[in-house]
């Protein structure tokens, strides 16, 4: 049976990749994603994993070469953060077009300048249109869970699509988190060695990647549009096979005390846990108060977002990343967009916060749901609230 | 534009648009759209060495059995990459007509 060990998350992370027994790995250090990748080449060097490992010059190079070892047939794995994953970009929507199953560990943090090492989700947002399947962590198990899922459900054939872990820099990162791990002979079962559909391979000679002029190019993307939308169902399979083994259960959206909820907040990632805590603790002064998390982000499960908010008169949503001159963050628009034409639809306050690691603690969650239901009640019409600036 | 022998409805696209069938960039003519300028070879001059062959980033010559380069104007941009990297000044690049 899985042990259960106090251990560093970044750590856990490699421990994963380890069980998945990748056959590439190729990464570049950067803070904070940096333990990851150390202590996967620890393991390649002592002999632990039998993995290429290939110290690459720059993130760009990274992800092409993550590329090209999966395009071969490798299980593939990378991780990055921030101005890493933005060098990635343009090779991002090649994998997703190519069809190529990577696993990549996303530590979020905020992208320069100011130059801040800290976390927020801008670096994953500016990715959102990748064609990546995406996923948050809330805390270190999930972060663990979710690397060793993110092989079954990119390899599987069906999608054929690469997967982003995400999870947030330093507060998930470099935190020692209870752990349980699992033995390799656990996870052989759950996860067989990759099959893949379409390889170069000399013998059988194909070309990937090349020129889609407009008679094609559009035929291309609805490929991928559809392995993703389609995705969902592969992600949920995986987990309930996942769930059924070893009896931790995931789902794409997760309800928090929502039950006769009028209120519900919107969070994803580790600050659902202070989140909890903040309506805990307005649940115990009697205020009807729930917390919905989004665990899958692509593809937006639509049905399971608006299932999980029914009944709310008032839903607040908590972004850490900003869509400058738009409507607040990418969160809020997602909500908003999945509630426009409803005939019964909630009050919907946005607010962006935490931004280059600023501190939420439990009272900006109360702050939060306080504000959502004041706006709620004079129906005021703005776009989005930054918390916790200064104007003086 | 030469026409493309890949419209397919998006289900029969092969996997991420990966091409199935080596070489078959052969089958999209492009030079159609050449400079209005192409390159003729003078034989005399010519001692087969086959640096045209090599340098052509269209491939728009073939090696012959006679050990000379034929150049073919379906693929062929006019660059005069070939020309100028012929050791013998052997290909002259000449205007096309309209
Ligand atoms: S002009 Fe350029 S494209 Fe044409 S044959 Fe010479 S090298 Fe090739
Ligand atoms: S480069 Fe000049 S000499 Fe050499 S094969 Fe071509 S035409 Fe002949």
């Amino acid at each position: 049976m899985a042990k259960r060990v106090g251990m560093e998350v970044s750590i856990s992370i490699s421990e994963a990749v380890k069980l998945a027994n990748v056959d590439v790995i190729s990464a570049y250090p950067i803070t904070p994603q940096t333990h990851i990748v150390e202590h996967l080449s620890e393991f390649v060097s002592d002999g632990e994993l039998h993995s290429a490992f290939v110290p690459v010059e720059s993130e760009h190079s990274a992800m092409s070469a993550a590329l090209g070892a999966s395009a071969v047939g490798a299980r593939t794995f990378t991780a990055t953060s921030s101005q890493g994953l933005a060098l990635m970009h343009e090779i991002m929507y090649l994998a997703a077009s190519m069809r190529l199953p990577v696993v990549m560990s996303v530590v979020n943090r905020a992208l320069s300048s100011p130059i801040n090492i800290w976390n927020d989700l801008s670096d994953i947002m500016a990715e959102r249109d990748s064609g990546w399947i995406q996923v948050f962590a809330i805390n270190g198990q999930e972060a663990y869970d979710l690397t060793l899922q993110a092989f079954k459900i990119a390899e599987d054939p069906r999608v054929l699509l690469p997967v982003a872990v995400n999870l947030d820099g330093f507060i998930l990162s470099h935190v020692i988190e209870p752990i349980e791990l699992f033995e390799q002979k656990e996870v052989d079962p759950f996860l067989p060695p990759y099959q893949p559909v379409l390889r170069l391979d000399p013998e059988k000679p194909v070309s990937m990647g090349a020129f889609g002029s407009p008679e094609v190019f559009i035929e291309v993307k609805k490929q991928v549009e559809e392995a993703l939308i389609g995705s969902q169902k592969v992600v949920a399979e995986v987990w309930k096979d996942f769930g059924q083994r070893y009896g931790r259960v995931y789902k794409p959206v997760e309800s928090y005390q929502t039950k006769g909820a009028e209120t519900i907040l919107i969070t994803m990632g580790s600050i659902t846990e202070t989140a909890m805590m903040a309506i805990d603790a307005l649940r115990e002064k009697g205020r009807q108060v729930g917390l919905v998390h989004i665990r899958l982000w692509r593809p937006f499960p639509f049905k399971e977002f608006l299932q999980a908010i029914k009944g709310a008169k008032t839903v607040a949503v908590l972004d850490r990343a900003l869509s400058p001159g738009g409507v607040g963050g990418p969160v809020g628009l997602e909500v908003k967009s999945a509630l426009f034409g409803k005939e019964e639809r909630p009050y919907v306050a946005e607010f962006v916060a935490g931004l280059g690691g600023r501190d939420l603690t439990v009272e900006t969650f109360i702050e939060v749901l306080d504000k959502a239901e004041k706006y709620s009640q004079k129906q005021k019409d703005f776009q989005y609230e930054l918390i916790g600036v200064r104007e003086k | 534009m030469a026409k493309v022998e890949a419209m397919m409805p998006w289900k029969d696209v092969p996997l991420g648009g990966t091409i199935l069938e080596p070489g078959n960039a052969r089958k999209f003519k492009t030079g159609d759209w050449r400079s209005k300028i192409r390159p003729v070879t003078d034989k005399e001059k010519c001692i087969k060495c086959g640096m045209c062959w090599i340098f052509c980033p269209d491939m728009a010559y073939t090696h012959r059995e006679d050990g000379y380069f034929d150049w073919n104007g379906d693929y062929c941009k006019g660059c005069g990459i070939c020309a100028k990297e012929c050791p013998k000044d052997a290909i002259t690049m000449v205007a096309e007509e309209e």
